[in-house]
């Protein structure tokens, strides 16, 4: 079977030299959830940016669903890879929610009455179609962070990338998101601090550190990997206990 | 951007002037503007009429005068400045209310007043009844160029996220001792200026990414 996602050897230095992926392979299958768990500085924004070819020029290579990202395939890759951003106020830059949601669809060419479904029918699936007419910024945070998943979901990708979706969350918005993801069809890529969150949604966790991938497995083994946790500056909040918890089916 | 609907001048309503296409009333507003400049200086019934005309717009409009007429500070500097032109201008002396001023200084003083005002007046209407939004799409469907319009709306957009940042920042440096009023600071707020510059230009970029990553080729849809 074709991976929805094939990274291999993907390594990266920014313009001024920094290095941040040194060799970094990675493959997601469909209907999977998978976690990206790693340090600060650990180079999970910059991987996630290869994914739908914001960056490149690097060595190694980007595959979604059998199509190499390079610059000819650039439009379908972005519409097979739905990325939502870490701030909703980067997501979010147009007058009102419709109009964000429709953004994405609309520059694949979707017009008219097919447009408005698929606009209806993503902020449906997060809760927001009532909201449908106001401005994104008079919108509470976690509000803005449900619009901005479906800016990308009404582009039906194949997988959805999400950067610290639960950050600044308060606790009811986070647990919220959480039903969303569970709820939704669609292969998802979570970059998260939030280990507790990692473990509550995906089975599977990559650990990102210093550029490289050094652990790919269920994320009750990871979480519950002390020695792996300390080396790579990953930690439980306290009182957390994944053993209490145990893994979620695989 | 206010709160609810709308911007901060926009009054909410559904009179036939809000209701009008935006760029019938972005070229009703400039043609107007126009002709009100162009008048001669001392075509007081003109000026009169253009006034009523506005003043009845206003009307149907209904939004009050109430509302407009604080939002009319804006004009205050020119008013000053009209007011100060007789005695400061030369030209033959007359007398008003036993102080010799300029003549050609309170004709002038007078038109720049006139045409302040209704040009003032009628831009608050503009703004009173149309919304951001519908002034850019009307600007678009009068063929202003493309990226000039997206960058209207962007600005639009991030007003209020850069101004509380901006905020944030003020508030940040209060805190830690810093009356960014006081001229003693003014160099540490010269550098946070400099610093909300970078980081609105890094928001630009992110932006930028979330665009380009749900296929933004250059044309807003």
């Amino acid at each position: 079977m074709i991976p929805v996602l094939d990274v291999r050897g993907l390594a990266f230095a920014y313009p001024d030299g920094h290095q941040a992926l040194y060799g970094v392979d990675l493959h997601v299958h469909a209907g999977e959830r998978v976690a990206l768990l790693g340090p600060n500085g650990a180079g999970k924004t910059t991987l996630v940016l290869h994914l739908n070819g914001i960056l490149s020029g690097g060595a190694g290579s980007v595959t979604v669903s059998g199509l190499p990202v390079v610059t000819d395939n650039l439009a379908e890759v972005r519409r097979r890879v739905g990325i939502v951003f870490q701030d909703p106020d980067d997501q979010l830059f147009l007058g009102t929610v419709r109009q964000d949601v429709a953004f994405g669809p609309a520059n694949l060419g979707i017009k008219g009455a097919a447009l408005e479904r698929r606009v209806m029918h993503a902020l449906d699936q997060v809760g927001m179609a009532d909201f449908v007419d106001r401005p994104p910024h008079h919108l509470s945070f976690g509000q803005r962070r449900r619009v901005a998943v479906a800016t990308v979901l009404a582009m039906e990708p194949e997988i959805l990338v999400l950067d610290e979706p639960s950050s600044n969350l308060d606790p009811t918005s986070r647990r919220e998101l959480a039903d969303i993801l569970r709820g939704l069809d669609v292969t998802v890529l979570m970059v998260t601090h939030d280990l507790p969150y990692a473990l509550e949604l995906c089975p599977r966790s990559v650990v990102l550190s210093d550029g490289v991938v050094v652990a790919d497995r269920s994320t009750y083994d990871v979480l519950t990997d002390e020695e792996l946790m300390a080396a790579h500056r990953l930690e439980l909040p306290w009182g957390f206990d994944p053993r209490s918890i145990g893994s979620l089916p695989a | 951007m206010g709160a609810g609907h709308g911007h901060r001048l926009f009054f909410h309503g559904h009179s036939v002037v809000h209701r009008a296409p935006a760029h019938l009333k972005v070229l009703a507003l400039v043609g107007f503007m126009l002709v009100v400049v162009a008048l001669p200086r001392q075509a007081y019934v003109a000026h009169g009429a253009a006034a009523l005309v506005l003043l009845a717009v206003i009307a149907v409009s209904r939004v009050p005068l109430r509302y407009l007429a604080p939002r009319m500070v804006i004009e205050v500097p020119f008013a000053v400045f009209a007011v100060l032109m007789p005695f400061v201008s030369h030209g033959p002396r007359t007398e008003v209310l036993g102080v010799a001023v300029s003549e050609p200084g309170l004709v002038a003083g007078a038109a720049l007043l006139m045409k302040g005002t209704i040009g003032v007046l009628a831009s608050l209407t503009f703004a009173a009844t149309t919304e951001a939004d519908d002034l850019l799409r009307g600007l678009q469907r009068l063929r202003v160029p493309d990226l000039l319009v997206q960058i209207m709306g962007f600005m639009i957009r991030y007003l209020d996220v850069v101004t509380g940042e901006m905020r944030r920042m003020v508030v940040a440096m209060r805190s830690r001792g810093c009356e960014p009023r006081s001229p003693r600071h003014w160099p540490v707020l010269a550098r946070s200026l400099g610093a909300l510059f970078i980081r609105s230009y890094e928001r630009g970029e992110r932006v930028h990414h979330a665009m380009l990553s749900r296929g933004y080729t250059g044309r807003l849809p």
